[in-house]
């Protein structure tokens, strides 16, 4: 069996976890650090990051420029900081179990 | 006579299929059809082509995981129950799959006595009615719920959510005495409850100090409120999906910004339609770019969320030098408050609150 098992086929899952960290990002939309695990794409990071970016651009734009903004989800808190022009951002991941969860 | 209810079993191993199309439709008591399928793009092609009742799905496979299939599902097939079946013990793809609206979630049974307990909760999934879109501990609609209290002579306080609004109905010895929503209370805060198209509620125990303010018997109620409903909907042809006519709809919303307007801490608010333009507003000068904002905010972020698969949008808030932002959203409209730089988190939050519910209602 054990022999067998070297030629069986690994599944391979892709059900990702979302990880709980920080990154920045600069205003070219450029990955700077990560505290995020590795197995967290890079182009996940890059594409919430140019998601804020568009919201802060786009608030300036408005006239109502923001240096901070939250975004909660049901499963899922963001929170970016608005970085010389790129953010820092934070990921939250939110359980069921989570003291003071509405 | 019944319709057969069907099942879509889901997952990658041949084995647990062949296992599980076994029990399910040899020991269920509807004796349903079950059909599987061994990847997520089957189980959506067999989804296209015939009607189920259920879904029954993995977490964990390769190619399309469980929750891209049931991002789909629940968007294209609002009416499927979906229960999760899967190795995985993490409670945040429990929180993610709840918040993508599963009905259940389930860690594969390792005993004869959590087999047969998964298989009593797929009996009583299958055999709610198909009707109603409030899901509560017993699964039934909430006229059903007030029917059977009433009936039975019980006493009770039904807690009722719709969205980020909560009401209440008081059942004392079968007779409804009181409601309350949106800050209002008795019979039209039970008009306005029962017309809650969606939502969820919870029975508690009753409160023998609430005072009565509800004299008409729960049939007259019931009765009352169809009609109410009724006529609400008759207003304008085509518009009764809607629940409420665009005309009343500005009317409250005219409603709303008048009482925002004098609320402490307040700068602006905007409310926008279902077309995404800037529909009421107090306190902007020139409510475009606001809009621009909050149209691309939404839009953007929704996208986000949908990709990352982590449920509903609840809550926008940026913070500036000038002023805070709340986006908040309701199926129809989002809703955009300016605070003044000042406002403390605690006082948007409950602020916010107090909006929110004038808004929902």
């Amino acid at each position: 069996m054990g022999l067998l098992s070297l030629f069986s086929k690994p599944k391979e899952a892709k059900l990702m976890r979302l990880p709980s960290g920080s990154f920045t990002m600069d205003a070219d939309g450029k990955i700077m650090t990560s505290t995020l695990p590795q197995s967290f794409p890079e182009s996940r990071m890059r594409e919430i990051g140019q998601h804020v970016l568009a919201s802060f651009r786009v608030a300036r734009q408005a006239q109502v420029p923001l240096s901070e903004v939250i975004i909660n989800y049901a499963a899922l808190k963001l929170l970016a900081r608005e970085l010389r022009g790129g953010a820092i951002v934070f990921i939250m991941p939110q359980t069921l179990n989570q003291p003071g969860r509405p | 006579m019944a319709t057969q209810q069907k099942i879509l079993l889901l997952d990658d191993d041949q084995d647990f299929l062949d296992l599980y199309k076994e029990m399910l439709s040899q020991h269920l008591s509807c004796l349903p059809e079950v059909r599987t399928a061994s990847s997520g793009s089957r189980a959506l092609s067999l989804l296209e082509s015939e009607g189920f009742t259920l879904l029954i799905v993995d977490l964990n496979m390769p190619k399309m995981d469980g929750l891209q299939v049931l991002s789909i599902a629940r968007r294209k097939y609002p009416q499927l129950k979906v229960v999760v079946l899967t190795g995985i013990r993490d409670d945040q793809f429990r929180t993610r799959a709840y918040a993508m609206g599963v009905d259940q979630y389930w860690i594969k049974p390792e005993s004869d006595q959590e087999m047969g307990l998964f298989m009593e909760s797929i009996e009583s999934l299958l055999s709610r009615e198909a009707q109603g879109g409030f899901r509560g501990v017993q699964s039934k609609s909430l006229v059903d719920i007030i029917q059977l209290e009433c009936l039975s002579q019980s006493s009770s306080v039904l807690k009722i959510t719709n969205g980020m609004v909560e009401g209440k109905i008081w059942i004392q010895n079968g007779e409804v005495i009181d409601a309350e929503a949106a800050g209002i209370t008795a019979e039209p805060a039970f008009q306005r409850i029962l017309s809650w198209k969606t939502g969820s509620f919870e029975i508690f125990p009753a409160d023998p100090l609430r005072a009565r303010a509800i004299f008409t018997s729960y049939q007259g109620l019931l009765l009352n409120t169809a009609q109410a409903i009724d006529e609400a909907a008759a207003v304008i042809p085509g518009e009764a999906g809607s629940g409420e006519a665009p005309v009343t709809e500005r009317l409250n919303n005219q409603m709303l910004l008048t009482e925002v307007s004098q609320m402490h801490g307040v700068e602006f608010l905007l409310i926008m339609g279902k077309d995404k333009k800037a529909e009421d507003y107090w306190g902007l000068e020139n409510p475009k770019p606001v809009a621009h904002w909050v149209r691309q905010t939404v839009d953007s972020f929704r996208e986000l969320g949908e990709r990352l698969q982590v449920g509903e949008m609840q809550q926008i808030t940026g913070t500036g030098p000038h002023r805070k932002m709340t986006l908040a959203f309701s199926g129809r409209s989002n809703l955009c408050v300016g605070f003044q730089a000042a406002a403390t988190a605690e006082q948007i939050r409950e602020t916010m609150r107090t909006i929110i519910t004038k808004w929902a209602s």
